[in-house]
């Protein structure tokens, strides 16, 4: 993958409008912002009913995943294009879900809502309506989806990327202050993890910075383009931002998302956990 | 918007004795802006939040006891930057003006 192939701009969604075979989705944190007003055409997901299993912690199956798919209308041969807010956060996520499920061609919106804002374009709280499909997903493509026994195994060994607040990484904090659910038993960061906060790889306006600056931020923050890598965040949506810029922008191979990430990690009993600013030794601390 | 009282949002349920609090109002040529997003930048420039304004313009952060800078965004304008100092137990009111 790389920038021209991920990304899309929002000249280009505008020219695509009305191109039936570009299907618009928004994902956002605050799933009430598409009834506000969306891009004409676009079709609403909501990560926490569409997107996830309704008992256990996972997503929907594949066969859900058809389902869901068929009944919003988006066919296998349709071009993706996702955007949201808060930089993408979601929208990011739902192009990683994409992906597991193999959707072809898959898209995000360079900036995303906030972008599109500032840029007084047109919104519209106009219902969308398209044809059911019948869609066919294919399983899940592990080789982008990390689980906890990889990342407890890729400790002094890969790239562990920590995209939270150097707040949440060091243990001062255990989540943003407005979503106080969904903590772990403990704060702190998985040992030999680098802290790359997710907002150094956007620009302001919530646009990807360049290559060269994206490869110079993990690079000076320690990761070794030549082992693979493994993102995290507090339970994955933050960490599909950047798990986007290294795989689908920079083009990195053998980066994964660890989904399950620092709700997961957090509450696992025995695993070595590093507090501070610092990555820390691979046995982590105690005390 | 929910919750908007004269003044700035509703701070029903928080307590904000504990809270470092910093709010305010967006505004331009004496209107509310309730298209801006206002980011808050740590003592050292780095992003901490972001939120999108209310229909009347206004914004809440729950920072902790420090210096910040608030960089607000609009359609059709400058990004603005204001610094502000926080303390817990106090509310920091900022009117930005584009």
């Amino acid at each position: 993958m790389s920038r021209e192939s991920a990304l899309v701009n929002a000249d280009w969604v505008e020219q695509h409008l009305d191109d039936p075979k570009v299907v618009l989705v928004e994902v956002d944190e605050d799933t009430t912002a598409y009834d506000k007003g969306h891009i004409r055409g676009a079709i609403k997901l909501d990560w926490t009913t569409d997107l996830q299993d309704q008992v256990r912690r996972d997503f929907v199956n594949k066969a859900q995943f058809e389902a869901l798919l068929s009944d919003r209308g988006v066919a296998n041969d349709d071009t993706v294009v996702l955007y949201g807010g808060n930089n993408n956060w979601f929208a990011a996520y739902a192009y990683w879900y994409f992906k597991l499920y193999g959707h072809q061609d898959v898209k995000l919106l360079d900036g995303g809502r906030k972008k599109w804002e500032l840029d007084s374009r047109e919104l519209t709280a106009d219902a969308t309506s398209r044809e059911k499909t019948s869609y066919t997903a294919t399983e899940q493509d592990l080789s982008i989806r990390a689980f906890r026994d990889e990342v407890v195994a890729a400790i002094g060994t890969q790239n562990l990327v920590d995209v939270r607040s150097p707040d949440e990484f060091a243990g001062r904090l255990l989540a943003p202050a407005h979503l106080p659910q969904e903590q772990a038993q403990r704060a702190g960061h998985i040992p030999t993890a680098a802290n790359v906060p997710w907002s150094k790889a956007a620009n302001d306006d919530g646009t990807f910075k360049s290559d060269d600056e994206l490869k110079e931020i993990y690079t000076e923050a320690g990761v070794d383009w030549n082992k693979d890598t493994i993102a995290y965040c507090r339970i994955g949506e933050r960490s599909s931002h950047t798990w986007f810029v290294l795989k689908e922008i920079l083009g990195e191979e053998n980066v994964k998302n660890y989904d399950g990430s620092w709700t997961e990690y957090g509450s696992l009993v025995g695993v070595p956990i590093a507090l501070g600013d610092e990555p820390g030794l691979p046995e982590g601390q105690s005390a | 918007m929910c919750g908007a009282t004269e003044g700035g949002l509703s701070l029903d349920g928080v307590d904000v004795k504990k809270e470092a609090i910093i709010q305010g109002q967006v505004t331009k040529g004496g209107e509310p802006v309730g298209t801006a997003y206002v980011r808050l930048l740590d003592r050292t420039g780095e992003f901490t939040a972001e939120v999108p304004t209310s229909a009347t313009g206004h914004f809440r952060f729950f920072a902790g006891p420090g210096e910040w800078t608030l960089r607000t965004l609009a359609p059709q304008s400058e990004p603005v930057d204001s610094k502000v100092t926080a303390a817990t137990g106090v509310i920091a009111e900022v009117a930005v003006t584009l």
